[in-house]
C-alpha cells in the first residue's frame, strides 16, 4: 500500500475548496455528481466541502441531497436551499455565505461538466496563483459532445463575436466551470447584473477589468446525459442583447 | 473607456486618414496612385476580415473536439456509481 500512500500526498496546507452546486430538478444526476465529486477529490487528497443550492426543486431533488448528506457526512455535504428558483448570481452569493473554503468552485450539477477536471483546475491555478481558473471547450483537447453541427456553429460564431468585440483575455466565456478565490468571487458576484450564458461571460469580463488573472484548462463538455437543454432563438437573443451591453458598457 | 469608445476612437482615427488621403485633404499634393488605392480600402478591409471571419469559423467548427471517449468514460462511471451508491443505502 506504500505506491497507494504516494498517490495521496498529504495536501494539508490549509487550502480549501468549496463546490457550489445550484440544482433545480436534478434529482438523478445530483448523486451521480456528488459521488463523482467525492471521487476524485478523494483521489487527489484536497480538502473540500459540497455545497447543494435547491432552488425548490419539485422532483425532490432536496430529499435525495439529504440522503447524501447522510451517506457522505454533513462536513462534506452542506444543504442551503432556497424557497424557489432565483437567478445563478444570488444562488452563488446564498452559497458562498456558508462556505468555509477558500478557494470557490462552480459548476453545472448535470453531469455536462467532469469533477476529473477539478485537480488540473487546482494544479492550474497553483501554478500561476490565479484570480480565476476557467474550463475551456475551445482550446486544446477541450471539447463537447452531442452537439450537432448547427450547434457548433452557433456556439463557435458567438465565441468569435464576442471574441472580437470583448477582447476578454479567455477562450470560453460562456462556460460556467470555474474556480475563483473566494474574495475574488465575492467581488465580482456584486458587480454582475446579467442572467444566464451572459452571467458567465460578465464575469470574465468584469475580472479583466478588475485585473484579476485568469488561468484555463480544456475541458470536455457532455451535454445533458438526462433531461435536455435546448438552443433556441429567444436564447441567441437574450445572448446578442447581452453581448451588446457588454459592448457599451464595460 | 468602453470597449465601445474603443472601436469608435478606432474606427475615425482610420476614417480620418482614409478621407486625408483620398482626398486631400490637406493639399499635401500626394501622387495620385496613393489616392488610387486610399479610395476603395475601407471595402477591401471589410470584404478581408469578413474572409477571415468566415475562414476562421469554419475551421474552429470543422475542428471542434468531438468528445466521443469521455462521453464514454461517464457513461462507465454512471454506472459504477449507481451501484455504489444503491450498496451505501441511497433511494431514488
Amino acid at each position: 500500500m506504500a505506491s497507494r500512500k504516494a498517490l495521496q500526498p498529504n495536501r494539508d496546507n490549509g487550502d480549501k475548496y468549496s463546490v457550489l452546486l445550484p440544482t433545480y430538478n436534478e434529482r438523478e444526476n445530483l448523486p451521480l455528481i456528488v459521488w463523482l465529486l467525492v471521487k476524485y477529490f478523494g483521489e487527489s487528497g484536497y480538502n473540500y466541502e459540497i455545497i447543494v443550492i435547491d432552488d425548490g426543486s419539485p422532483d425532490g431533488t432536496l430529499e435525495v441531497a439529504e440522503q447524501l448528506q447522510k451517506i457522505y457526512g454533513e462536513e462534506k455535504i452542506l444543504l442551503r436551499p432556497r424557497a424557489k428558483k432565483l437567478g445563478l448570481g444570488t444562488a452563488y452569493i446564498h452559497g458562498m455565505k456558508h462556505a468555509t473554503g477558500n478557494f470557490i468552485i462552480i459548476m453545472d450539477a448535470d453531469l455536462s461538466h467532469h469533477p476529473k477536471f477539478i485537480p488540473e483546475f487546482i494544479e492550474k491555478q497553483k501554478k500561476g496563483n490565479y484570480d480565476l481558473v476557467s474550463g475551456t471547450r475551445y482550446q486544446g483537447n477541450g471539447g463537447v459532445y452531442g452537439w450537432d453541427l448547427r450547434r457548433k456553429l452557433i456556439s463557435r460564431g458567438a465565441n468569435f463575436l464576442t471574441q472580437v468585440l470583448l477582447r476578454p483575455g479567455a477562450s470560453d466565456l460562456t462556460g460556467s466551470f470555474r474556480l475563483y478565490k473566494k474574495k475574488v468571487l465575492e467581488s465580482l458576484v456584486e458587480r454582475c447584473v446579467s442572467k444566464g450564458y451572459v452571467f458567465q461571460m460578465e464575469m470574465i469580463v468584469r475580472a479583466r477589468q478588475l485585473n484579476y488573472t485568469i488561468g484555463e484548462v480544456p475541458i470536455s463538455f457532455v451535454d445533458r446525459v438526462y433531461g435536455e437543454s435546448k438552443l433556441g432563438g429567444n436564447e441567441i437573443i437574450s445572448f446578442v442583447k447581452g453581448l451588446l451591453t457588454l459592448f457599451a458598457t464595460t | 473607456m468602453t470597449k465601445l469608445l474603443q472601436w469608435l476612437f478606432g474606427v475615425s482615427l482610420l476614417g480620418a486618414v482614409w478621407a486625408l488621403v483620398s482626398f486631400d485633404l490637406l493639399d499635401l499634393s500626394l501622387p495620385q496612385t496613393y489616392r488610387e488605392v486610399a479610395w476603395p480600402m475601407p471595402l477591401y478591409l471589410l470584404v478581408s476580415f469578413g474572409c477571415y471571419s468566415l475562414a476562421t469559423v469554419g475551421y474552429r467548427v470543422a475542428t471542434f473536439n468531438d468528445c466521443e471517449a469521455a462521453a464514454k468514460e461517464l457513461q462507465e462511471q454512471i454506472k459504477e456509481a449507481k451501484e455504489d451508491l444503491r450498496k451505501k443505502g441511497l433511494k431514488v
